[in-house]
């Protein structure tokens, strides 16, 4: 689905726990995510650190929209 | 003759832990057989015999990879196994993962040979077809008895160290290694019928598929992002309460579009998880961590971004055809597009 | 154009005296047959040998392989323009002499000639190990220039598959089957609602000693035409070139061309074979734009609803199969392509050196570069010197025992490229 989003020439990026499987498949912008049933958020921590976390992780993701690549490229 | 010494890996819900639930399931090493392994010993006859079945969540494993591999590389050698066998996997993602990886590793690390049986589209696929042997599955656990047939005799041929043949003697998917074999049709032949087939619209299968560069060149980055208007996607299946538009828990034929203006956040209740394939309880609790809108609305509200754009569009990622959510996809690109959107953030789970 | 074909089978081969075909049996005088070469004073010697299948012996270097055939009736003889006078072959009828072929062997020319092992896991790979054998193990005259020895020897197992074929010309055919193609107006009105099929035959065209010859025409110097399937039953073409020996199509391949015997299986039935197109592989990208937009041009002009294409050789020429493939697609005619495959010995690289996504159906050989041992065989017909030399073989090919290591490439049609042969890869 990134791809064909990415072929309408949207820059977009892929916000994803099994990385690897991003790669493969082809994405050019990815997002490491922190679990599978929760990729942003954690359910050990309190709502305000959780949200905390996910504005840490979307924060990565439009910083990557920002940045020109031009090979597949994982924003750690 | 002594029996072959096999070891057979699972997951939590083919050993019969709990489903999605229980895919947190620590590594644990079981003696003999458990589950599929109870058909794969009626294939082995005399010949070989599982040994021990080392059994995993498939959230635990992809979460816990290197200490989880590490452990189960252990148990492996100490059990002396000719052979792993992984799964089958069929169309379960992580599953397919844990299995790709395990099979991979215990070959590459202790020289054993391995084989896992998952369906063509299996994301351990494309990872792994090249590292091990992986057996072309149904898309469900209906393919269990078709998928044990296959297994079990390359399982037998790996662990005797005899040559293996090509994908479509042995029943593996290529593994990008070119293997000569006799058909029983001369090419001329081979060539005629498959001819005619094309010119009739039949299936056909060629006998070498030409190899595609599928590789998508990287949009331009946003230049203006404190004007820019971004979109969420996902394929985490988070939809209103209640699915009105009844998207598939797996192999979704269907995406939803749906709106969240003028929301500061998604609230609980008011929203919900429709993929099957991860444990609902924390998306349901807080659909923002699948969808993350109320951050967006936030980076919004303070300038960062120009503006979240109103609509969201969903589907459920679990086995769901390629061909399909490039389907979907496409659409949604178009729509996007139509709206003047500048960037997506597509959400996975 | 009708032809009909009297197959004689060849149940057994041996020297003697006087030559004769007779119940099966075909008896050669060697001196005589010896005698008739030696008329080319380009030829210093030749020694006539026989190989049968089953028996523990080794051929090599093998140039050409040739199946004796005669005209009965019709115009011309075989090999127009090259033994025979120029003229229209493809019709009346031609006997066939089944089960034997003429071998052409000796001083390697180039680097490709090959290996034909009647006995033992090579025998699996070529067509020729189940053949009675004539073989002519030619040594040139002192100083001849590579390209007039090839053409010395050419012309040896060609003269002498014809002179073995004279020898058939008042025998009873054991069966016999007759191939008819319409003209274009005909065979629409035949089979109004068969697809039209064409076959798109490419030749080899690289230089000097990569050749063949159309009715004795170089085929680097033809455009793209059309041909009766039957005119190739006539020996209209014959091969000229010594390319990797494992996708080289013999002048056998080119009378039993298996592509036209398939077609010709299902015309009229499920299908209209409509002819054939012959294209060339030149070595110059403008010639390979031309010929393929000829090719394609034949292709829409013929009316034909699908092809099949065949390639000979690798490399460069993977260029000409796909631009052929993709400009014949792009005009609406629906393609199948043979070839095959050079995936390195641990069948990992990328099979074509070209590749496009309209090339969906396609049929393959093997892998030329499967690697294979030969074991040692009790006899060799030619000379084991230039193993080591062949393409497919390398320094370390002949082991001490006299067995051999080496690719799949250095045996006499193993990976033919108009689907001779049940060989094939996943």
């Amino acid at each position: 689905m990134v791809k064909e989003i990415e072929r309408t020439g949207l820059p977009v990026v892929h916000i994803c726990t099994v990385t690897p499987i991003s790669l493969t498949v082809g994405a050019n912008r990815i997002v490491p995510a922190v679990a599978i049933p929760y990729p942003m958020g954690n359910p050990s921590l309190d709502a305000g650190k959780q949200f905390a976390l996910r504005e840490q992780i979307v924060r990565k993701a439009l910083n990557a929209l920002t940045t020109e690549v031009t090979e597949q490229t994982v924003f750690d | 003759m002594e029996k072959l010494r096999v070891v057979h890996y699972i997951n939590q819900f083919y050993a019969g832990i709990g489903g999605e639930e229980k895919a947190d399931t620590p590594a644990e090493l079981r003696t003999g057989a458990v589950g599929p392994g109870l058909a794969l010993t009626a294939q082995f006859g005399e010949r070989a015999e599982i040994v021990a079945t080392i059994v995993c969540g498939d959230s635990r494993f992809n979460e816990n990879m290197e200490e989880t591999t590490a452990q189960i590389l252990a148990w492996v050698a100490a059990q002396r196994a000719d052979v792993l066998i992984a799964g089958p996997a069929f169309n379960a993602g992580r599953y397919g993962v844990a299995c790709g990886t395990v099979c991979s590793e215990v070959t590459e690390k202790l020289g054993i040979p391995a084989v896992t049986g998952m369906y063509v589209e299996n994301p351990g696929v494309d990872m792994y077809r090249d590292k091990t042997y992986i057996i072309s599955t149904k898309n469900s656990a209906a393919g269990m008895r078709d998928a044990v047939k296959k297994m079990a005799p390359l399982a037998l041929k790996l662990a005797l160290h005899e040559r293996i043949g090509a994908s479509v003697e042995e029943g593996y998917l290529p593994r990008g290694e070119r293997v000569n074999f006799f058909e029983k049709e001369r090419g001329s032949l081979r060539a005629v019928e498959m001819l005619l087939r094309k010119l009739h619209g039949e299936t056909f299968e060629t006998e070498y598929p030409m190899p595609s560069f599928d590789r998508v060149a990287p949009s331009p980055a946003l230049k203006d992002l404190s004007h820019a208007k971004i979109a969420l996607v996902t394929s985490g299946g988070i939809v209103p309460h209640g699915n009105p538009d009844r998207i598939e828990a797996s192999s979704a034929s269907r995406f939803g579009e749906y709106c969240i203006a003028g929301l500061d956040t998604l609230q609980s209740g008011d929203w919900e998880t429709a993929h099957g394939g991860y444990d609902p309880v924390y998306a349901n609790a807080d659909p923002n961590c699948v969808l993350p809108a109320d951050a967006l609305r936030r980076l919004e509200k303070e300038g960062v971004i120009g503006k979240l754009h109103d609509l969201f569009y969903s589907t459920v990622g679990n086995g769901t055809a390629v061909a399909s959510a490039k389907k979907f996809a496409q659409e949604i690109g178009r729509r996007l597009l139509d709206s003047g959107v500048d960037a997506v953030l597509l959400t996975s789970t | 154009m009708k032809l009909e074909l009297g197959y004689l089978r060849v149940t057994d081969l041996r020297f003697g005296s006087p030559s004769a075909f007779c119940n099966g049996v075909l008896t050669i005088d060697a001196e005589a047959v010896r005698a008739m070469i030696l008329e080319n004073d380009k030829v210093a010697d030749v020694q006539l040998d026989i190989a049968k299948p089953g028996e523990s012996i080794r051929i090599t270097p093998v140039k050409d392989v040739i199946q004796p055939r005669i005209k009965i009736e019709g115009p011309g003889g075989m090999f127009p323009g090259t033994i025979s006078k120029v003229d229209t072959v493809g019709s009346g009828k031609t006997y066939v002499l089944e089960g034997m072929s003429v071998v052409t062997a000796g001083k390697i020319v180039g680097f490709q000639e090959g290996i034909i092992d009647m006995s033992g896991p090579g025998a699996d790979y070529t067509p020729f190990s189940r053949l009675l054998n004539l073989v002519l193990v030619i040594t040139p005259a002192e100083g001849l220039p590579q390209h007039e020895y090839e053409q010395a020897v050419r012309s040896a197992g060609l003269k002498t598959a014809v002179w073995i074929g004279e020898l058939a010309r008042n025998a009873v055919p054991d069966r016999s089957m007759i191939y008819e193609t319409p003209g274009i107006r005909e065979g629409m009105a035949l089979y109004p609602d068969l697809p039209r099929v064409g076959y798109v035959m490419m030749l080899q065209s690289q230089g000097l000693l990569h050749d063949t010859y159309v009715y004795g025409v170089d085929a680097k110097r033809i455009l793209p035409t059309v041909l009766y399937p039957t005119e190739l039953m006539d020996g209209a073409i014959i091969s000229g070139n010594c390319v990797s020996a494992c996708d080289k199509n013999t002048t056998y391949h080119h009378l039993n061309n298996s592509v036209i015997e398939d077609l010709y299986a299902k015309h009229g039935k499920e299908l209209n074979f409509v002819g054939v197109i012959i294209t060339n592989e030149n070595v110059y990208l403008a010639d390979k734009q031309r010929s393929s937009d000829f090719t394609a041009k034949l292709c829409e002009y013929l009316g034909l609803d699908g092809a099949i294409i065949s390639q000979e050789g690798f490399g460069n020429p993977d260029t000409d199969l796909i631009m052929n493939c993709r400009k014949i697609e792009a005009k609406g005619i629906k393609t199948v392509i043979i070839t095959d495959e050079y995936a390195g010995q641990d069948g990992r690289s990328q099979s074509l050196a070209d590749s496009d996504p309209a090339a969906d159906a396609c049929v393959t050989g093997g892998n030329a570069n499967m690697v294979i041992t030969l074991p040692p065989m009790d006899r060799v017909i030619g000379t084991l010197d230039y193993v080591t030399r062949i393409a497919g073989g390398n320094q370390n090919s002949l082991q001490p025992d006299g067995s051999i290591v080496a690719e799949l490439q250095v045996i006499t049609g193993a990976t033919n490229e108009t689907g001779f042969n049940r060989l094939s890869a996943r």
